[in-house]
């Protein structure tokens, strides 16, 4: 870590002018009236549009692929198959498994097998009809349990470790000594589903090749510099002759992280054509693309003494990862490295393994690798309250790990909000007087959670900056931000332009914002792992203090002042001893291009060495953790199983908010997905390997009526090293509302879901069982807000 | 066939299979009404016809002849006409209640709001919620956009006292 990666918490003025604020984002506008361009909104002039033939089969060899036919529809000008694209790519350097179209096999149904493009969709979809495939089915795997035992025939052949994608297994502390003195332990099976991001923007791109040369892609990728890359390893083109641009973008979740398919086939086909090409996934092939949240089957034991200290916890969690690998090798990790906050205990083990099944791959979703170990410990920690008669809330203040500690697993906790989020919830959900008190039906149930601020792991190890910016100052007064970060409706080119302005004492109009073109902006990894206001807030910072130094002697030189008494304050320059004194912030650019040639910088971020000492130690080190606590309330209505969430109070430590309107939406945000993964959401297949329902009906993401009221509660923990204190806000949020409901549940009802979704047949079942105590059929309480 | 959006009419050459949100998109240009599902299920392609919302991804093009079509980019001209400022105060609420994050349902979203306020100017919470019940949205939680059409309601009564 360079000195140019802290930048301290303090207004660079004295005070905050921009930050803080509820500022407008630098799109919203152009969003709102219907002028921001995403990618499907592209058209070129003699574009042809691409459609994709996908696999029937969950595992098959492909004995054959006649393209014949297709190939003599008039208006067909390009079919390819695997073939024509046969590199093997993979977001993971070392597990690289995927190919743009099938080669030989096929692993899931919905796996791309051949392209075509055509003078408009009707002939590319009537051409895709006319390719025959001959398949010999494979016996498919669909149980994960069964690919931890059975290799033969194996998902991908000469894998070294069959059908197991990654396995992991960590102990730190003395476990079994812990285990063995402890006073109450308790134990326990759970299962978190899959689910999917469903972003409304279908995956789409558009591809055009140059006579020059040179290939561009508009692609609605959330990082543009692994498509970038992938696209150059994949085409065999150097890198300097492709083009990454990322279009407005309409939603993301950790879906449009890998590159996809339609990316390399849209380029081989613009590049085979010599006309541009565009492909739009349909909704129905949105699905299948997937790379949701993995389905986990956990075991838990967790032990504490009499007091509710927590003593050790043990986890075995078998991953079903789907088809491929994609981020898996970072999910196997996620699900033990990510649990060791915010409570303290002093053993720990876990074994963790990814497998392979014939199923569309699961990767990085909102909160990737740690929903689903949250919500299963968060269960388990209630059920442990309940065990040694300690109110929820209660054990987990005594377990907190608090500011400026280290973890079991050696991760470096900074700042740390979370015991200020739970009294938050306590009081704002009213805890004290109506847990347990609501009467039969109702019950209240809280939850916390520690995420990650970005990683200090980039995915492909290098030595090169992890953020970076490049500022263009000129005459106009306008300062231009190229910042090769992806803004994917979290708002972070409007952080960008706040950060700017506030630096340079600027007005919010004099910062614009040109942000994930590869040809106009310097490399940054993009929008996963939150990383991006932490990472690419202080590159910003860095960035400016080399010009503003250069303004402010510019003025003070002209001025004949020292210059301490020249401020910048939201795009005029005051002399503080004269404050009649005065000239816009564009006449102090003119003098200072005039004394310093033209203005411009260039700033970057590195995270600092950060990871415990062992192999994966680095995997989940962040430079600074966000923390959140939720308390949900329910209701449970008996007759017929139905669970409805009435409010999420969501306490979230952003560190400093730096627009607390953007992080108040991304709580709210995060919440609802987190609810609608509890009680709607359920991404499965068939045993033939059919999704259950590939379209936005069946499953069912919550509409207006559906939503609960979500109270947002920012905590503001200043972090030493975030930019001005800030941290992430996007994913952290999602993580407590599922284990809330569980445990509010109970406190309505008395039963503990440990299995997701909780549906209403579940909820039946386990108010039925047998020995179960609390009364069943009395009248439940109306439903509605309190 | 003829069709009038946002008040202008158009003379358009597509097939007869092609939807109004095909023609509004692909022949007109008019890229701010989105497909999402294509089927009718998410509500990004919603456009106000004779005042109505409607799913255009639903209707055929064909059937929107001799109709007044409106889309998201008809909104502020049509403000601006009627002596207003900047952006019509739907979508300005929109944009200052941080109700646009992706931004990619907001145009139907949007429009099923202006049909609201069009009819009840004072809409409760629940009203709101009703009427857009049609219109997902994945990235908000929602909570930012019932303050957003509160916010309208507020400043269209203003501008219209």
């Amino acid at each position: 870590m360079a000195a140019r990666d802290i930048h301290g918490i303090d207004a660079p003025w004295g005070e905050f002018r921009h930050v803080g604020r509820k500022s407008r984002k630098v799109d919203g506008l152009a969003k709102a009236t219907g002028a921001a361009v995403y990618t499907d909104d592209i058209v070129l002039p003699g574009m042809l549009h691409a459609k994709l033939l996908r696999s029937t089969q969950a595992h098959a060899r492909i004995l054959a692929i006649d393209v014949s036919r297709a190939r003599q529809l008039p208006g067909v000008l390009g079919v390819i198959t695997g073939q024509d694209l046969p590199a093997k790519y993979g977001i993971i350097p070392w597990t690289q498994d995927e190919t743009a179209l099938a080669v030989s096999k096929v692993r899931h149904v919905g796996e791309p097998v051949a392209a075509v493009a055509a003078v408009d969709e009707d002939t590319a979809n009537a051409a895709i009809k006319l390719i025959r495939v001959e398949y010999e089915p494979l016996h498919a795997y669909i149980d994960p349990f069964e690919s931890l035992g059975r290799h033969d025939p194996p998902i991908h052949e000469g894998h070294k470790a069959g059908n197991i994608s990654k396995h992991v297994h960590l102990s730190f502390g003395e476990v079994d000594a812990a285990l063995s003195g402890a006073e109450a332990v308790v134990e326990g099976d759970y299962f978190f589903h899959g689910t999917t991001h469903a972003p409304i923007e279908p995956h789409c791109a558009v591809a055009r090749y140059g006579a020059e040369g040179v290939l561009t892609v508009w692609s609605s990728t959330q990082i543009t510099h692994y498509v970038h890359r992938t696209l150059a390893h994949v085409l065999g083109l150097p890198a300097h002759r492709i083009r990454v641009i990322q279009p407005c973008l309409g939603g993301a979740f950790g879906g449009k992280s890998d590159p996809f398919s339609l990316e390399f086939v849209t380029a081989k086909l613009a590049m085979l054509t010599g006309r541009p090409v565009k492909l739009l996934y349909t909704r129905e092939e949105v699905f299948y693309t997937h790379r949701g949240r993995h389905p986990m089957h956990m075991h838990y034991k967790t032990a504490a003494a009499r007091d509710g200290r927590l003593t050790a916890v043990v986890a075995k969690i078998v991953i079903d990862g789907g088809a491929y690998s994609s981020f898996g090798l970072v999910t196997a990790y996620y699900a033990g490295q990510l649990l060791t906050g915010p409570y303290d205990f002093p053993a720990y083990r876990f074994d963790s393994t990814r497998v392979f099944t014939n199923k569309p791959a699961c990767g990085p979703k909102r909160g990737h690798g740690s929903v689903q170990p949250r919500f299963a410990f968060e269960v388990q920690l209630d059920e442990l309250a309940e065990k040694l008669h300690l109110d929820p809330i209660e054990i987990r203040r005594r377990n907190l790990i608090g500011s400026h500690a280290t973890t079991v697993n050696g991760q470096r906790i900074t700042s740390n909000g979370v015991a200020k989020c739970l009294d938050f919830v306590e009081k704002e959900s009213g805890w004290a007087s109506r847990r347990g008190r609501l009467g039969y039906g109702r019950g209240l149930g809280v939850a916390a959670s520690m995420y990650i601020s970005g990683t200090n792991y980039p995915i492909y190890p290098n030595p090169m900056p992890q953020a970076a910016v490049q500022l263009k100052v000129d005459r106009s007064g306008l300062v231009t931000v190229f910042s090769g970060a992806n803004d994917i409706g979290q708002g972070s080119n409007s952080v960008a332009q706040y950060l700017v302005a506030e630096e340079l004492g600027l007005a919010l109009d004099q910062v614009r914002v040109v942000s994930a073109d590869t040809d106009l902006c310097p490399v940054d990894l993009g929008a996963y792992s939150s990383r991006e206001t932490f990472m690419v807030g202080n590159a910003l910072i860095d960035a400016c203090r080399k010009i503003r130094p250069m303004l402010v002697q510019a003025v003070a030189t002209k001025w004949n002042v020292d210059a301490s008494r020249v401020r910048f304050v939201d795009g005029v320059v005051v002399d503080l001893e004269d404050s009649s004194r005065t000239m816009s912030a564009a006449e102090a650019i003119c003098l200072a291009e005039e004394k310093f040639d033209t203005l411009g910088a260039t700033g970057a971020y590195n995270t600092p060495t950060l990871g415990g000492d062992y192999r994966g130690g680095t995997i989940g080190a962040s430079p600074a953790y966000s923390f959140t606590a939720h308390a949900v309330e329910v209701s449970v209505d008996v007759e017929t199983g139905r669970i409805t969430c009435h409010n999420v109070w969501i306490a979230h430590d952003c560190g400093r908010a730096l627009n607390p309107m953007l992080v108040a939406g991304q709580m709210e945000g995060s919440a609802y997905m987190g609810v609608a993964e509890a009680l709607m959401e359920n991404h499965d297949v068939h045993p033939s390997g059919l999704h259950k329902g590939p379209s936005l009906l069946d499953y069912r993401i919550p509409t207006s009526v559906d939503t609960p009221a979500l109270h947002s509660l920012i905590v503001e923990s200043l972090d030493p090293e975030g930019p001005y204190g800030a941290k992430e806000a996007g994913e952290g949020p999602l993580h407590p509302s599922i284990p809330a409901i569980t445990n509010a549940v109970f406190d309505a009802v008395g039963i503990r879901l440990r299995h997701l979704p909780f549906t209403p047949g579940k909820v039946l079942e386990a108010l039925r069982a047998p020995g179960r105590t609390a009364p069943v059929g009395e009248p439940v309480l109306a439903a509605g807000s309190r | 066939m003829q069709l009038t959006v946002n008040g202008d009419v158009h003379e358009v050459d597509a097939p007869d299979h092609w939807t109004l949100l095909e023609v509004l998109r692909y022949r007109l240009g008019l890229t701010g009404s989105k497909q999402g599902c294509d089927k009718g299920d998410c509500g990004a392609c919603t456009v106000l016809v004779d005042g109505e919302p409607m799913i255009s991804c639903l209707m055929l093009a064909r059937e929107a002849e001799g109709r007044a079509v409106t889309t998201i980019e008809g909104l502020m001209p049509a403000h601006l006409a009627a002596g207003g400022s900047g952006a019509d105060p739907v979508q300005d609420a929109f944009d200052k209640c941080g109700a646009l994050q992706c931004g990619f349902c907001q145009s139907g979203t949007m429009l099923s709001a202006r049909a609201l306020l069009n009819k009840t100017p004072n809409p409760t919470e629940a009203e709101i919620r009703s009427a857009l019940a049609g219109n997902l949205c994945r990235c908000t939680g929602y909570t930012q956009i019932f303050e957003a059409v509160l916010l309208a309601a507020v400043t269209a009564r203003k501008e219209n006292a």
